[in-house]
């Protein structure tokens, strides 16, 4: 660091310039990567070494010195992967996203199409009203929607029942799933609506009106012009609903007491809060975590190598 | 290019699940070495010595107030925690981290080996005196000492289990106080049968505790400590006995299968389809935010019995106060929970502000004076309570006591959902099993 004690403009040398200049790109990221190392890679680290890791008691398990950390290989890894409870709910994660993101991704497309129809009045309203549920925090939505599903206090149960329809319990085993996914829906459609809306508003009038002059209807602008041009938004939208899909975790943890049917792993991140939080074994929920990281990855790339010929081949 | 972009998006946001454990992980990295854990109280001898306090207590700042206008050389600061889960969570987390746990905590019996284990309950039993134990029942003490010399807390409350019903809608029907559990039964089938919306009682999958004061009463003890060994005993015949009848009153549908503390539990004691309530002593606080509506309606009286010649009840629930091993006054932070948990005008205080049941036997006389605001129409209440309080057996708890905890809320929730009895008492099993696994996986010491 020499370069900075001497004055800039006079007697810099060559060298000293170079020196100067190659290492003012780093200044300027140092403090994204101080952040990036502080704060995630070294936890990331952290969490791979103690997924080796365990802890051993001896004796009764009382006491200052009953515990100390040994490796433990691929034991947690081995432990994991085999876990009953970790493969149903890894099961049950993946018909949750079956039922969440095609069903969030229809209606986000949908709604975003008929804002951008150009019969549609009060549009800010709408576009506000549906965006809305994506900021009430999860928690507090799953509390809401707890409220509406339990029959003893649901004002929906009051009117079925005043109606004489016996309307079974969504907390009941076969149906739990529609309601936790329901909450997810709710919640996310707004804010996937908004990325495909903002996709469509960046279409120029001239396609639209070249389209018109041909006679084609709205539904055909629609079907032929809106929606291929808007597929890299719905893919991107579905990478994120897939990885939001597979750490789902505020909404079954809200409703859990709520109900008998939703156990302490019904899905994967819950299973690592249980592990770490409920059982103290930190190490084989780092395991797990790191399993769920993995494939969180080998999914999101598996996704876009298979779409992306057709949804980016126009760039390459 | 916008493909790789995306992908890097994509990349990254992939690790934020290996964050969740990395983030929980990494302040137990960071803040290591600032405290001096395991320091006596011997470099306290200049200046006041203050004290952290963490409990979930209501209003415990205000008893706390007492000692602080009287003792300005110990001053002792309330941290308001959420409740017994959280505080624990946290303050193990303290402890492997090295720094950041109070000097006091307030931890439930059941908590009491878990804390013990992790080396997060100092001894204290230099610093309390030999008449403080003669003041508890022998289970409670027990609780706070592992049946072994050491003392890791002081017992602050305790939660005998009692039976609480709608005085008035057992007169409507006709129906005798049950004393014995197949009373109970035959009066859940008459309340049911008035009324198909109505129930004597919940069977709730989410309490574990409460499952176990049931089982407590019929003379289980889930764990216990053979020389250097632990045991697990939850598949016992006292625990089976308890599964199998109300597994039968579910199956049967005339006990209800939903959990305890949900709006719609709540709602039902308020609207009367849930007229009884097996609970603890603390109960008529619970009815009073729950069932505003039905103030005076209720009564109290002492379990159903399995053998009406040998009265027995459980604990649900309950309080100890202890010092974490981190404090660097444990002497002093001894003094005050002594101060707090024995002394008559603390005791007196944690009973109008705290609303809690003292287990400081020679404080209760004065203390429990008047019946609770909302039993104001049973004048014995607490004269009754400690004669039902006195039949409570002795209870070991074990080291892992959430992870049995967590395999009732499973099984027992599968069980109940499916109302089916043969799989109440499965879930006796799958709760043995899970818990003697992870004993076994941790290394502990266990004897089969």
């Amino acid at each position: 660091m020499t370069t900075t004690t001497s004055p800039p403009r006079t007697g810099t040398t060559r060298p000293a310039r170079r020196t100067r200049r190659r290492l003012a790109p780093w200044a300027f990221l140092s403090p994204a990567i101080a952040l990036f190392v502080v704060f995630l890679a070294l936890p990331i680290l952290y969490s791979v070494y103690m997924s080796f890791r365990t802890e051993q008691v001896s004796g009764l398990g009382l006491g200052a010195d009953s515990r100390t950390e040994v490796w433990n290989g691929f034991s947690n890894y081995a432990q994991s992967l085999a876990d009953p409870e970790f493969l149903a709910s890894v099961g049950r994660v993946g018909i949750y996203g079956l039922l969440v993101v095609p069903t969030m991704l229809g209606l986000a497309l949908l709604f975003a199409l008929l804002l951008d129809s150009r019969r549609t009045r009060a549009r800010g309203f709408s576009r506000i009203s549906i965006f809305l549920p994506y900021a009430v925090p999860a928690v507090i939505s799953s509390l809401l929607w707890g409220f509406l599903y339990l029959p003893g206090v649901s004002p929906f149960y009051y009117v079925f029942d005043q109606l004489g329809w016996d309307v079974p319990s969504l907390f009941s085993s076969d149906l739990v799933m529609f309601a936790v996914a329901n909450i997810a829906v709710w919640g996310g459609t707004g804010f996937n609506m908004v990325v495909i809306y903002t996709a469509l508003k960046a279409i120029p009038s001239e396609l639209y009106e070249a389209a018109e002059l041909d006679g084609c209807t709205q539904k055909g602008i629609a079907l032929r012009i809106k929606i291929p041009i808007v597929v890299p938004s719905i893919i991107m939208t579905s990478v994120f609903s897939m990885i939001a899909t597979l750490q789902v975790f505020a909404e079954p943890t809200t409703l859990k007491p709520l109900s008998n049917t939703i156990s302490s792993t019904w899905t994967p991140l819950m299973k690592v809060y249980r592990d770490a939080f409920v059982r103290g074994d930190l190490y084989s929920a780092a395991a797990t975590s790191v399993i769920i990281a993995l494939a969180t990855f080998v999914l999101s790339f598996g996704f876009l190598r298979l779409v992306q010929s057709r949804a980016f081949g126009q760039e390459k | 290019m916008r493909l790789t972009t995306g992908t890097k998006v994509a990349a990254l946001l992939a690790t934020t699940a290996l964050l969740a454990a990395g983030c929980s992980s990494s302040d137990a990295g960071d803040s290591a070495g600032s405290g001096d854990a395991g320091d006596s109280g011997d470099t306290a001898a200049a200046g006041p010595v203050d004290l952290t306090f963490w409990t979930w207590a209501p209003n415990m700042e205000k008893v706390v107030d007492l000692w602080n206008a009287e003792n300005p050389d110990i001053q002792v600061t309330v941290n308001k925690q959420d409740g017994g889960d959280p505080a624990v969570t946290k303050l193990l987390t303290a402890i492997k981290a090295g720094s950041g746990a109070p000097d006091i905590m307030q931890a439930e019996y059941q908590k009491i080996p878990t804390l013990v284990s992790s080396d997060a309950l100092a001894d204290i039993a230099g610093n309390v005196g030999d008449d403080v134990a003669s003041g508890f029942p022998e289970g409670v003490w027990n609780g706070v000492t592992l049946g072994s010399d050491a003392v890791y807390a002081v017992p602050q409350d305790s939660g005998p289990m009692e039976f609480y019903y709608r005085a008035d809608v057992f007169e409507e029907l006709g129906l005798d106080v049950p004393t014995t559990w197949e009373e109970f039964a035959d009066a859940a089938r008459t309340v049911n049968e008035a009324d198909s919306d109505m129930y004597l009682g919940t069977f709730s999958a989410t309490d574990a505790g409460w499952f176990t004061g049931l089982s407590q009463q019929a003379g289980a003890s889930w764990w216990g400590i053979d020389g250097d060994a632990w045991s697990v005993d939850i598949d016992s015949e006292a625990t089976k006995k308890v599964a199998d009848y109300w597994g039968g009153l579910v199956e049967e549908g005339v006990i209800d299968n939903k959990p305890m503390y949900t709006p719609e539990w709540n709602a039902a004691l308020n609207d009367g389809t849930q007229i009884g309530w097996l609970s603890a002593v603390w109960a008529p606080g619970v009815l009073e935010g729950n069932a505003p509506d039905t103030a005076g309606t209720w009564e109290m009286a002492a379990m159903p019995q399995w053998d009406a010649s040998a009265p027995a009840t459980g604990n649900w629930g309950g309080s100890a106060t202890g010092v974490t091993t981190q404090s660097e006054h444990p002497e002093q932070a001894a003094e005050f929970i002594t101060w707090l948990n024995t002394d008559q005008e603390a005791v007196n205080a944690l009973v109008k502000e705290a609303g809690i049941y003292p287990a400081y036997t020679p404080a209760q006389a004065e203390a429990l004076a008047e019946p609770p605001a909302f039993f104001s129409n049973q004048e014995n209440f607490y004269e009754l309570a400690g004669e039902i309080a006195d039949t409570a057996g002795s209870f070991t708890y074990g080291p892992n006591v959430n992870v049995a905890f967590s395999a009732y809320n499973d099984a027992f929730g599968k069980a109940a959902e499916s109302k089916s009895q043969a799989e109440f008492l499965d879930a006796v099993d799958t709760m043995q099993s899970t818990t003697l696994d992870d004993l076994k996986n941790s290394g502990f010491n266990v004897s089969e």
